[in-house]
Formats: C-alpha cells, sequence, structure tokens
C-alpha cells in the first residue's frame, strides 16, 4: 500500500464519519420526529437534531463538537499494510484536529495536559482483525457523556431482582436506559454484550453499534429480546435529551459471548443519536474501493 | 408556548421571572466553563471575568485559530451532572444569571437556583452545527492553558434556542422526568420475558 494514498483515504474516512451522520440513524430520527406529539418538547428537540445534522453535513462541520474518542478496527490480511494503515491514522487524525474536524479530545490523566492533537498512550484505540479476504477499515468516534452512562452488570443483581437468564438482562438493560435518563443525549442506540468477561463485554458491546439499525440479528431469541426492551424502554416517556416524550431509544443491538460458569456480565455500551459509525473497503494501494 | 428573549447579563428580575417550560432565545454574552475550570474556581481560583447575571455554558466548543482571531465550529452543551458538586457553590460566589448545558442538575443546584434567582437552561445535546449559528463572535479567551475545549470563551450570541429545565421556583423537568419513569420501570420489571414467540 501507498503511504500517502493511504493518508487521504483515512483522512476521508475519518472526516466523513465526524461530519455526516449514518443514513439509518437519520431515517430513524425522521421516523421518531412524526411520532412526537405537536408543539411537544420531544418534537422540537428532534426537529433541532435533524436540521443540525443536515446543516453539519452541508458545510462538513463535526455533528457534534465532542468528536468523541476514536476507535479503529482494521480488517486484513496479517502483512505490513497493517502498520502502514496504523501510521495513516494517527497522521490523519492529527491533521483533521487542526482543521478543526475533531476536537482536542486527549488528556494525560497523570499531568492533566491536553496533548492537543488527539493522539497518546494508546490513543486512537486501534484494533487488528486478521482475516483471509480484503482489507476494511471501521472507524466510530463515540461521544464522552454517552460513554459514561454505558455501563455493566453481573448477575444475579438483588437490588434489580434480576437472575441469571434472559429476563434478568432484560432487567439490566432497562435499568441502564432509566439511569442514563437524558444525560448521554438520547435517543440512543445500545450495543449489549451477554456474557464475556468484564474486558470483552465492554469491546463486544461497543461493536454492536456497528450494526445498522434495520439489520436483522442472527439469533433468533436475542432478535425478540431487541425487539422488547426498545418496545419497552421506549414506555418509559424519557424522551429526546431526557426531557419527556415517546423516542427515548432508536435502537437495541445485542450480541453475546461465551462466559466463564462463575460470571454473567450484562455490558450496556450506550451511543447518543449522534452514533458516528463508518467502514470502508480498501483496494490493494490503500484506495477506498467501496463504503460499507 | 411563550417565546422569550433574553439577553446575557440577565438581571435579577428576569431569572427570577423565568418557568419551567419557558422557551427562551438567548443573545448577548455567555460564558463556558466546564469541569476544569469548574474544579479551579471551587478550589479558590478567581474567576478572570466579572460573572455577575451572565450564562455560565457547560460547553467544550471547537474552536480554531484563524489569523488572529478565533472562529467557533461546534459549540454544542456537554453533560452538566458533572458540575454537580461544584455548581452550587459556584452560583452563591459569582451570582450568574443562568447556568445553561445538557441533562438537567441536581438537588443542590436547584436549591442554589431558589437561593440566588437563577436558572438552568438546556440545549440540545449534539445539535452544535445548528448551536453554533447563533455564536456570531469570540470576544475574549481565558485559562488557556486548560486546554481548548476546557478554557473559558467568552462568546457573543443572538437569538440562541434554549428551554428553561429549572427554574427559581424550585422546579425541575429533569426531577419530573425521573420520577415518572421510575413509576413505569417497575411495573416493567414485573413483566417478565418470554424466550418463546407466540407460534
Ligand atoms: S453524548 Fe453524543 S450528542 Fe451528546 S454531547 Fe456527547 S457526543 Fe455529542
Amino acid at each position: 500500500m501507498e503511504k500517502s494514498v493511504l493518508l487521504s483515504s483515512l483522512q476521508n474516512i475519518i472526516e466523513k464519519a465526524s461530519t455526516v451522520l449514518p443514513e439509518d440513524i437519520r431515517r430513524a430520527l425522521e421516523k421518531s420526529f412524526t411520532e412526537e406529539r405537536e408543539a411537544s418538547v420531544a418534537k422540537d428537540t428532534l426537529g433541532m437534531i435533524i436540521e443540525s445534522a443536515v446543516c453539519s453535513k452541508e458545510s462538513t462541520r463535526p455533528i457534534c463538537q465532542d468528536t468523541g474518542s476514536i476507535l479503529a478496527i482494521i480488517k486484513s490480511r496479517p502483512d505490513e499494510s497493517i502498520i502502514l494503515i496504523e501510521e495513516a491514522i494517527h497522521e490523519a487524525v492529527k491533521i483533521l484536529t487542526r482543521n478543526g474536524i475533531l476536537r482536542q479530545n486527549c488528556v494525560d490523566p497523570v499531568t492533566g495536559q491536553n496533548t492537543g492533537d488527539n493522539t497518546g498512550k494508546h490513543v486512537p484505540q486501534i484494533h487488528f482483525v486478521p482475516i483471509d479476504g480484503p482489507t476494511t477499515v471501521s472507524v466510530m468516534l463515540k461521544g464522552g457523556g454517552s460513554e459514561n452512562v454505558s455501563t455493566q452488570y453481573s448477575l444475579p443483581d438483588s437490588s434489580l431482582e434480576a437472575g441469571r437468564d434472559l429476563d434478568g438482562v432484560r432487567k439490566c438493560i432497562l435499568d441502564a436506559v432509566f439511569k442514563a435518563q437524558g444525560k448521554g443525549c438520547s435517543p440512543g442506540i445500545l450495543g449489549v454484550c451477554v456474557g464475556g468477561d468484564r474486558a470483552s463485554g465492554y469491546l463486544l458491546a461497543k461493536e454492536m453499534l456497528f450494526r445498522r439499525l434495520d439489520d436483522e440479528n442472527p439469533c433468533k431469541i436475542l432478535g425478540k429480546l431487541e425487539e422488547t426492551v426498545m418496545e419497552q424502554a421506549n414506555s418509559l416517556g424519557i424522551g429526546p435529551m431526557g426531557l419527556g416524550g415517546r423516542t427515548t431509544l432508536l435502537g437495541v443491538k445485542i450480541g453475546n459471548a461465551g462466559r466463564h460458569p462463575a460470571s454473567f456480565f450484562v455490558t450496556v455500551s450506550y451511543s447518543c443519536w449522534a452514533v458516528r459509525r463508518i467502514s470502508a473497503e480498501l483496494d490493494s494501494e490503500g484506495r477506498i474501493s467501496e463504503w460499507l | 408556548m411563550a417565546l422569550r428573549q433574553i439577553s446575557s447579563p440577565l438581571s435579577p428580575e428576569t431569572a427570577r421571572s423565568l418557568k419551567t417550560g419557558d422557551r427562551v432565545l438567548v443573545s448577548g454574552r455567555i460564558v463556558t466553563a466546564r469541569d476544569q475550570v469548574h474544579k479551579y474556581l471551587a478550589s479558590g481560583g478567581k474567576s478572570p471575568i466579572d460573572l455577575s447575571g451572565t450564562i455560565l455554558y457547560h460547553c467544550g466548543p471547537v474552536v480554531i485559530r484563524e489569523d488572529s482571531s478565533w472562529r467557533v465550529i461546534a459549540a454544542g452543551p456537554t453533560t452538566s451532572m458533572r458540575e454537580e458538586p461544584y455548581e452550587a457553590g459556584l452560583i452563591r460566589t459569582y451570582h450568574p444569571g443562568a447556568i445553561m448545558g445538557k441533562g438537567g442538575m441536581g438537588q443542590n443546584t436547584l436549591k442554589a437556583l431558589k437561593e440566588e434567582g437563577c436558572v438552568y437552561l438546556h440545549l440540545t445535546g449534539g445539535a452544535a452545527s445548528y448551536i453554533a449559528r447563533s455564536i456570531e463572535s469570540v470576544e475574549e479567551v481565558h485559562l488557556l492553558e486548560f486546554g481548548q475545549p476546557e478554557a473559558m470563551w467568552v462568546l457573543k450570541v443572538s437569538n440562541l434556542p434554549a428551554l428553561v429545565t429549572m427554574d427559581s421556583f424550585g422546579n425541575s423537568l429533569h426531577a419530573d422526568v425521573e420520577s415518572n419513569s421510575l413509576q413505569i420501570l417497575k411495573e416493567l420489571l414485573k413483566t417478565p420475558f418470554h424466550r418463546k414467540s407466540h407460534s
């Protein structure tokens, strides 16, 4: 792969992630807008969100001033191109931060200093998945406000009377939505991992947010749980920004991972409506061959 | 619903007259203050500017330097609740006219709003471009050593739409929504999930 080609591809990918709201999210917001009561705060709020997203796209401005934490997942054959892609991500992030497409979002927790360019220890977060196929890069920019209300439960949970079964999982998810209220910028989208350990749970839950809102869960039972939670969460009346209304969630995506017999974690990754995710396939030169 | 024009700094009478549910259009000078500034002021740091009557905005903007001036690219609200431990003290010391952010604040702030005649204004989280249109210019910047998102930006705004969600009468829309949703949650927790569909 060619260094300069890769850099421009990565710049393109990350810029688009920060400034263009994914189609499926926009459609879901528009649908919710029509479902809220006339002249309600909820309808007003959704209208503002939709208008703001249009304006961001047209003027190539960040959808939200919190351009989030950067997560990149590279899937590729294990060859030297991975290192090149990793370097290109770092470089692209620095350039986009200078251009105001990304906010300076990396603070050294020891010194308290902002690194100023969005790079630092383990930042941006880059994961590599070896596959035998074409190279793809997926990027997610996740806001701090919504990350702060993401949470993990360990079943059984006596305060919720939640046992080690799917009904217990349901209770945890509803509790997470209740606790978040408007603080994660609802309407939210939930990525959930049932099982795994404390570390893999958070990562897999976050990865669920890459799924399109209109996809179908390959596991029928989890699909049904997604539907149930979605309906019940939207009956809580929390609404957009927690100011009341019917639209508390835009989607629920539940995945699973094997668990240790002693552990049963339920991890909820809460994303605000401004979920910024994008995936692209790269050709052998490093050019974007397809948006996925 | 009534749409009122207010200008910052607010007079004490204006602040006291605003009620939860009022929609307002804000014009004038507002000042950003988020985590670092709150911590700094709470631990005895002096505010570099007079805050009385002004709107204190929980926001970490994206700002870029253009020649000799600053340009705001995006400036939506950040979660206000993180400032809950500091806000009441800050309101009592500096007497701002309003606190503006997203997500609402807790009982301590609500109490201070009542005592000092201050209100909480809510902006839509993430509607950064929409909000940026109402920001006319950057007038000053202080405490830039905290990093760009954490500095105190003095912004000139015009017709910025906001909603009063906590007022000086002890009302909080956030508390209302939370207690209603808690009742519904309790009911939902009682109805079990059946893994089998009806077929
Ligand atoms: S939670 Fe999302 S929409 Fe809200 S401020 Fe953060 S990034 Fe923006």
